[in-house]
């Protein structure tokens, strides 16, 4: 069996040869088609919103970002930001932990119910929130009821960013939890380990790393949440705006520049988060290695 | 059995998270959701059937379903292409153009919406050239379908990746010293395993196709009977107070989604059991 196989290699000596030379061919035509292919589609498209926003110089640029609707729009970005991911984030640990850790009835349905907001077109994620929440809705009138104004206001942007970007951590943790498998927390519990103890100790920085990717691409999404929101926001300026819809707003008004640097900063936070998971995935990679 | 059972009560917070997983998805999720039937269930059969096979409206779920299996198509193609140059061949830069695949993900669609309107203008830097050819590309449906392909370029490229690694190199070299040629081990041998994986990420291009919104509206006109898209007209019934015809539309939608998903779950057991004989 053994020489068979070396009588085989030896066989073929000269034949790779002609099929590398093939290959290297259609290797040079397949990389230069993709690097076509991506500069069209995403390299370009990405330096043109930096050198637009540019255009009219960086007076121009700096007075777009730092007026008073600007400023607003991006601190109701960063707030609804900051109300969604830690929610999200609970709710993707809570239903991981509830996936991968136990056996119930109704498991896959759950798991397709928890990516069922990815299929939703965000526009319609909107829609059934106003008919939620609305005056004519369920929830509506208990609401107003109380005082609280949830369609055209900040708790309806949050609930529609909610809606929107709610599978992301659990839709990381899932498979990182499920390969982790669970005998180190089985363990942990039986030396005696309190509920919580377990979870800070052995499951969070066997996670930590899956958390966190789940975690920004939650929060890139939020970020530049756009058809829900816009649904559910009633456009008020310097009110419901969010950083995406005040670029809507610039654009229509013909203030291309000033919609592009609002445009160029969350183009940044985009390029921070492609950067932050490039790392996760080199970290990931080394521990392996190593 | 008992073993199970044993193993059910060492781990805490079975209750403590199926609380909170299920309230969670029924208040954000759920409930909201359900309103779509029962708000068009108010139209009435009769109803519901005129809103929804309304020329405007018909033509609307014509473009977005065209525009959107264009774009997934494109993406199939394409995707497949830049999945196996970047498993297979080393080249300089190949962690930058990696990382740059996630983009679209990253990026807000309004920007990207914003962004490939003014380039793919008639005057824009790509919209020239096609202009010299005499094409139009941005407010027309083929400006639609270049914004659906920015936004699905990583399903597939994503989804390729992970299982052309797993191919394992002895079954290539296998075919290869029984003489087949490399157009035929990848026809034979690579395609076939691919092609479960290809088609889920087809469908989710697809899927995500047909509901975007935001990197599509710069891009498309938006002019009623051409380039007006299925979730604009739920907009624009909505500016006009038309709940029930909104939701009306967005049931239909809803109802493609769902079989969307479906035919992904089917997908993704075929894939597995494809994996389970290859292994």
């Amino acid at each position: 069996m053994a020489t068979d196989l070396v009588k085989n290699e030896g066989k073929h000596i000269h034949k790779p040869t002609a099929v590398k030379k093939e290959t290297n061919w259609t290797k040079r035509i397949l990389i230069t088609v993709m690097f076509l292919y991506l500069s069209i589609f995403l390299l370009v498209p990405l330096v043109y919103i930096f050198v637009k926003a540019f255009e009219q110089g960086s007076g121009v640029y700096f007075a777009a970002i730092t007026n008073s609707d600007a400023l607003d729009a991006i601190k109701l970005t960063l707030l609804v930001t900051l109300i969604t991911v830690p929610l999200n984030t609970v709710f993707g640990i809570a239903a991981a932990w509830l996936i991968t850790r136990f056996q119930f009835k109704g498991k896959q349905l759950l798991l397709s119910l928890i990516e069922l907001p990815f299929a939703v077109s965000p526009v319609i994620a909107g829609l059934v929130l106003v008919l939620f929440f609305g005056p004519r809705g369920v929830m509506g009138p208990l609401f107003s009821e109380f005082g609280i104004k949830i369609l055209f206001s900040t708790p309806g942007i949050v609930i529609a960013t909610m809606f929107v970007t709610l599978p992301f951590v659990a839709r990381e943790l899932i498979p990182v939890m499920q390969a982790q498998g669970k005998a180190e927390e089985e363990a942990a519990i039986s030396l005696g380990a309190s509920g919580w103890q377990m979870f800070v100790r052995v499951t969070l920085p066997n996670i930590k790393w899956g958390l966190l990717y789940g975690m920004i691409l939650c929060n890139a999404r939020a970020i530049g949440e756009f058809g829900a929101v816009s649904v559910i926001s009633g456009r008020i300026r310097g009110m419901t705006n969010t950083m995406p819809l005040h670029v809507e707003i610039l654009y229509n008004e013909y203030q291309f520049s000033a919609a592009f640097a609002v445009a160029s900063l969350m183009s940044l936070l985009a390029i921070l988060t492609l950067t932050i998971k490039a790392w996760i995935e080199w970290r990931a990679e080394k521990q392996l290695t190593a | 059995m008992k073993r199970k059972q044993r193993k059910k009560n060492v781990l805490p917070g079975f209750g403590l998270t199926m609380g909170i997983t299920t309230m969670y998805l029924s208040i954000i999720v759920l409930i909201p959701l359900s309103m779509v039937f029962i708000e068009s269930s108010k139209l009435g059969w009769q109803g519901f059937i005129e809103v929804v096979t309304s020329d405007r409206v018909l033509h609307a779920y014509k473009i977005s379903f065209l525009t959107a299996f264009s774009a997934a198509l494109i993406n199939a193609v394409f995707g497949l292409m830049i999945a196996w140059v970047l498993v297979r061949y080393s080249f300089p830069g190949k962690r930058l153009i990696d990382g740059l695949i996630d983009l679209p993900f990253a990026l807000p669609t309004a920007v990207a919406g914003i962004a490939l309107t003014t380039l793919y203008a008639e005057d824009g830097w790509i919209g020239q050239f096609f202009t010299l050819l005499n094409i139009k590309v941005a407010f027309t449906p083929l400006g639609i379908t270049v914004a659906l392909v920015f936004i699905g370029l990583p399903f597939v490229v994503r989804i390729i990746q992970p299982v052309l690694e797993n191919i394992e190199k002895e079954v290539e070299e296998a075919a290869s010293s029984l003489g087949a040629t490399k157009k035929q081990i990848f026809t034979k041998v690579i395609f076939p395993e691919l092609l479960p994986s290809l088609l889920t990420g087809f469908s989710l291009a697809f899927a995500r196709g047909i509901g975007e919104y935001g990197s599509v509206i710069f891009i498309a006109g938006n002019m009623p009977m051409n380039t007006e898209i299925a979730p604009l007209m739920i907009m624009t019934k909505l500016e006009q107070f038309d709940y029930a015809g909104a939701t009306a539309i967005a049931a239909v939608m809803l109802v493609v989604s769902f079989l969307c998903l479906i035919i992904i779950n089917l997908l993704q057991k075929w894939s597995r059991k494809h994996e389970m004989q290859s292994e």
